[in-house]
């Protein structure tokens, strides 16, 4: 069967020089090609989030009532954001880690805008199920920080991934202080 | 060639490959590229091809309309002014898809008449028309449905007198209307199902719209003449002639489409469907969209619930029959005189009926409309019967290429393209 493959029907005929046609053939189809890119445009745009969504992309915390040692979740952007208000010992725990032991080497002091304050987006890394470790109860994993239920992922105080599938630590989202005890996530 | 494989003509390897398993390049080679196509097309001949692009452009942006559209009486109306306002391109989205309806509306009026004035409806073609006709019937329920969707004024006043239609039928009409409900009035699960229909519909368009198209493609299509194509001489292939023809009309089809989106989006809406619906009060001038002002007038004609409603449904369900009230056996009106005329009439008096359907129901639009009712009816019930038998109609041409080419054809004179060959072109 291979063998006929060469012999069979009249598409695809190599040898011609290049002729007007050619070039209308291409100029039409580089036309055609821009239109369809035009049309197809507004329907891949509207597909991401729309304005009514990215108004709502900014969540004010008021962190005064929040003491030593206590943890808070606040939704940003329909996730949960963990504020933690860190006791010395956890803070100092997370700064005596050597770089060599992370698996995604990040200080602790690069990853805090204000102490004792840490603010992290609360969705594991691996395939974005909520850890554990908020409430006083919760298992915190072997670290202090977090535990991850779904696939055992560990993050410490600073929660940053130590153990488990997880390949990076929570992310730190774009935050401010807007007073002392007032922040702004988004 | 291994035993059970199709004998394909492509040399491409991976597109043989598909090919002798599945030939669908052959079978878009054999419908669409050399497919015969009878040589005298005028540009009536594109309005299939119109038809067929919107009804890709209306499910495409309906399906990204829905990912965005909330079916619940309470949030309909703002989830649509949410597209409008929020979405990235939402207006331009819901004004494609709203006027995409007109559209498309106006494209199938033109393709019905051309099968109407070229009488494209005749043996052998009976089916295929039949088949067209389901076809606008879906469309006719699938843009009511849609209509509905944004919950204003129109939309739920349009719902409550067109569901009422049905309380018409005796004995079981009110039955009928509470089962389309699936309540007392229309509400929250009429807008629940007719959003679930209205999603439906159109994937059944597609089904009957394959069919239009399987069944045309075993008689051919017919032409100006209206006589069949005689052989080789007569044809052109599909491809390059007709796409690149279409192509031409496709161009001009987006161009008017443009207009109306992008200058009068709301031209051949209500402003009264931006209020949103309110049950307890009707709007003091309710008429439906455009496309249905002419059977709504027919229904305001009879001043009787069940016959105004049996004369609307008439008025489309004689369509079916059209082929055998027809009893000419001339199908073209270029070689019936009298008919033409009479078909011209009956064209102006379509138009009549749907200025009157966007009329109040008061004199003289009622008036007008009774009589335009009888000349609609008249036309297809008495003049078709008739004039088959009393007009004698011009006499054919011999065959299309005589009718085209004059002296040449039977000269032989000049490059006869193969069409009815089941080789494809060679590049020119």
């Amino acid at each position: 069967m291979a063998e006929s493959l060469a012999s069979h029907g009249t598409h695809g005929d190599a040898s011609h020089d290049v002729t007007k046609r050619d070039f209308l053939k291409l100029t039409t189809a580089a036309f055609a090609a821009i239109g369809v890119g035009a049309m197809a445009w507004p329907f891949v745009a509207s597909l991401a989030p729309a304005r009514d969504v990215l108004a709502l992309s900014s969540t004010d915390v008021d962190v005064g009532p929040v003491t030593v040692g206590q943890a808070i979740t606040v939704v940003w952007r329909g996730k949960p954001v963990f504020v933690r208000h860190r006791t010395p010992e956890e803070i100092a725990a997370a700064r005596a880690v050597p770089m060599s032991d992370l698996r995604d080497p990040q200080t602790d002091q690069s990853r805090i805008i204000r102490d004792p304050w840490l603010v992290v987006v609360g969705v594991c890394t691996h395939l974005g199920c909520i850890p554990l470790g908020q409430k006083p109860t919760d298992p915190k994993g072997d670290f202090g920080g977090w535990f991850c239920p779904c696939h055992g992922s560990h993050y410490d105080t600073s929660a940053r991934v130590r153990k488990g599938p997880a390949p990076l630590n929570l992310l730190v989202p774009a935050y401010a202080f807007t007073s002392d005890r007032a922040l702004r996530i988004g | 060639m291994a035993s059970g494989l199709h004998d394909s003509q492509f040399t491409n390897p991976v597109i043989r490959w598909i090919d002798q398993r599945m030939p669908v390049f052959t079978m878009v080679q054999k419908e669409y590229g050399t497919f015969p196509t009878p040589r005298n097309f005028n540009y009536l001949w594109n309005f299939g091809a119109l038809a067929m692009v919107n009804l890709v452009i209306m499910i495409v942006t309906g399906v990204v309309l829905a990912m965005n559209y909330t079916p619940h009486v309470t949030m309909a109306f703002d989830s649509v002014e949410r597209i409008m306002r929020d979405v990235h391109f939402g207006w331009l989205l819901r004004y494609a898809h709203a006027n995409g309806a007109s559209m498309f509306f106006m494209v199938v009026y033109v393709h019905i008449w051309r099968g109407m004035y070229y009488g494209s409806f005749k043996a052998p073609r009976e089916l295929l028309w039949m088949l067209g006709v389901v076809i606008f019937l879906l469309m006719m329920a699938t843009a009511f449905m849609g209509y509905v969707l944004p919950w204003g004024q129109m939309s739920f006043w349009g719902a409550t007198v067109i569901t009422n239609l049905f309380s018409a039928i005796p004995l079981v009409g009110n039955t009928i209307v509470t089962f389309l409900w699936g309540g007392f009035s229309v509400d929250n699960p009429t807008l629940n199902r007719f959003f679930s229909l209205h999603y439906l519909l159109p994937f059944m368009i597609v089904g009957v719209v394959f069919l239009h198209i399987a069944a045309l493609h075993i008689t051919g299509s017919n032409n100006p003449l209206g006589i069949e194509p005689n052989g080789p001489q007569d044809t052109l292939p599909f491809h390059p002639y007709y796409t690149i023809k279409d192509s031409v009309g496709i161009v001009v089809y987006l161009m008017v489409f443009a207009v109306l989106v992008f200058f009068i989006p709301n031209y051949l809406g209500h402003a009264d469907n931006y209020i949103p619906a309110n049950p307890m009060a009707t709007p003091t001038h309710i008429v439906p969209e455009w496309y249905f002002l002419p059977y709504y007038a027919i229904l305001r004609a009879v001043p009787n619930k069940l016959g105004g409603v049996a004369l609307m449904g008439g008025s489309i369900l004689v369509l079916f029959v059209l082929p055998w009230l027809d009893t000419s056996k001339v199908r073209s009106m270029r070689f019936r005189p009298i008919t033409r005329v009479l078909f011209f009439l009956w064209t102006i008096n379509f138009f009549v009926l749907l200025s009157m359907g966007g009329k109040p129901a008061e004199q003289p639009y009622v008036l007008i409309s009774q009589i335009c009712t009888v000349i609609y009816f008249a036309y297809f019930l008495v003049v078709l019967p008739l004039m088959g038998r009393l007009e004698r109609p011009l006499p054919l041409p011999e065959s299309i290429a005589i009718a085209v080419l004059g002296k040449r054809a039977t000269l032989g004179a000049g490059p006869i393209p193969g069409g009815a060959t089941a080789k494809p072109m060679e590049k020119a």
